[in-house]
């Protein structure tokens, strides 16, 4: 692999916006997992769907419609869940069927767009503008400050939220923002990997922290370099190939995954 | 003597049962309350309305002089232990994190080691949660309800599934609180000798208050007791 591909601009841009969504996607898809709400991000950038089909129709840049699609459908289902006890699947599967229908139903007004479309359902992180970059890096800065100042009353909600409340922490409140941040950190991440891969950010890094850490802090750092590892090598990899860095990314998450399983159970791991 | 809890004519209608039925009694600061009932005697359903997870009941709870429909300020000098806390297996949080969740004042590092000496379970501070017994966790769950120093303990009949040994010492330290700390304790248990042995105070659950007052003039009157045997079986025969 030639050092010659450091050199450009656009992979400066395309590997410091990928690195940030790589911490952005594992510390909140870290609450999502253990809340058991691992498809949440997948629902989300679906509903986004709806959000960038809205945008290419009326000429708004897609990504604004998106973010204000995605929040506001993801903390709806979020009331309709609570308030008409709906399981957390069945309300995921409403959230992601009526995004792309939505989506689908405006692209079949438009009479379709369907290369505009193609870049965000697959990602095209090498074409980030300085623009892009600049909101990616503050969003990311926002919400992990907004993590960093309440990590105990969101990390205790999501281990229990009965004896949280009994602690006198907001849990409603927490679950309320925990979404919105997570709306929020999916249609900045549509860049990267796209609208069907999203997903695997939230989950994937996750999944195989979990299997070596100890403790939570210990978990998230092991989740958020096995995550940036696969987007920086995904990101290199796809370009001296020519292949999709989306895919190439999202492969490498799977492999450190079923690399940690197989050390799993060759009995090599031990968390004592 | 400070009352700390006063429950005035506390009414809970479900919608398809009345949970609690008019009941009132008082706690006062240093009691050991042991509460008894059978399953469905109301328990929890106390427990939930005392801890603000429950409001729609009738009457009125009140934590040192004040209604707890009015403020939250009172949960700060809870300290509660779940029946059976219920959390993921594999949720990678250690002793030392879940004490951490409790502990309000984030830079009383100290306090933190002192409470899992205090409970024996220092040596356990790097471990998962999920991988200790149900006897350790229930320890770590003490250490949690204690880290903040607070001037109430409420356990919901907190050593259901627990082994005999790790019950024995669980009952140990629960006097120590008491006696030693001069923590106030309420504690719902079906085991009546457990209750005899360490409470002070006894508060007889079902549905309505049948018995409330100092544990040794209830043990000791067999008529009462036997009474009050006999009206919970037929209780929970008639919803059975």
């Amino acid at each position: 692999m030639s050092l010659e591909i450091l050199t450009y601009s656009f992979m400066h841009r395309a590997l410091i916006s990928g690195i940030a969504i790589a911490i952005l996607c594992s510390v909140i898809g870290l609450f999502l997992v253990l809340r058991r709400y691992s498809l949440f991000g997948d629902a989300i950038a679906h509903s986004s769907f709806g959000g960038i089909a809205l945008g290419l129709l009326v000429g708004v840049y897609p990504l604004w419609t998106a973010y204000g699609v995605s929040i506001v459908s993801a903390l709806i289902i979020t009331k309709i869940k609570d308030r008409y006890n709906i399981s957390g699947d069945a309300s995921i599967a409403v959230l992601l069927s009526s995004g792309i229908a939505i989506g689908l139903v405006i692209i079949g007004f438009s009479g379709g767009f369907t290369i505009d479309i193609f870049s965000f359902l697959f990602g095209s992180i090498l074409l980030v503008s300085v623009d892009d970059t600049i909101l990616i890096l503050s969003l990311t800065g926002a919400i992990l400050i907004v993590i960093l100042l309440l990590y105990r009353q969101i990390l205790y909600s999501t281990f229990n939220e009965e004896q949280a409340k009994v602690s006198g922490i907001p849990v409603e409140k927490i679950n309320y923002l925990i979404v919105f941040m997570a709306g929020i950190t999916v249609v900045t991440s549509i860049q990267l990997v796209g609208v069907l891969l999203i997903s695997a950010l939230f989950v994937i890094p996750n999944v195989t922290a979990i299997m070596y850490g100890k403790g939570f802090k210990q978990t998230a750092i092991i989740s958020m370099s096995f995550s940036v590892f696969s987007v920086v090598v995904g990101i290199l990899i796809s370009y001296v190939f020519d292949i999709t860095p989306a895919g190439t990314i999202v492969l490498l998450s799977i492999g450190l995954l079923a690399g940690t399983m197989i050390i799993k159970s060759a009995g090599l791991l031990s968390k004592n | 003597m400070l009352k700390v809890v006063e429950i005035n004519n506390l009414t809970v209608q479900y919608p398809d049962v009345k949970a609690l039925d008019d009941v009132s009694f008082v706690i006062n600061q240093g009691d050991f309350l042991g509460i008894i009932g059978p399953n469905g005697a109301g328990k929890s359903t106390l427990f939930d309305s005392m801890l603000g997870l429950y409001t729609k009941y009738k009457g009125t709870i009140k934590f040192f002089g004040e209604d707890i429909k009015k403020s939250k300020n009172y949960l700060k000098e809870i300290g509660y232990v779940p029946q059976k806390p219920i959390f993921e297996k594999n949720f990678p949080v250690t002793v030392n994190d879940v004490v951490r969740m409790g502990l309000r004042n984030e830079s009383d590092e100290n306090r933190i080691d002192e409470i899992l000496q205090q409970l024996w379970i220092h040596e356990l501070r790097n471990r998962r949660i999920g991988e200790l017994s149900g006897g350790q966790q229930q320890r770590v769950f003490i250490a949690k309800a204690l880290v903040n120093n607070p001037k109430i303990l409420i356990l919901d009949e907190p050593v259901t599934g627990i082994d005999q040994q790790s019950i024995e010492l669980f009952y140990s330290i629960l006097r120590e609180l008491n006696s030693k700390q001069k923590i106030t304790i309420v504690w719902s248990s079906h085991d009546l000798d457990a209750v005899n042995q360490l409470a002070n105070h006894v508060a007889c659950l079902n549905r309505t208050l049948f018995f409330h007052g100092e544990s040794k003039k209830f043990f000791s009157d067999d008529k009462l007791v036997k009474q009050y045997s006999e009206a919970s079986m037929q209780e929970h025969m008639h919803r059975h």
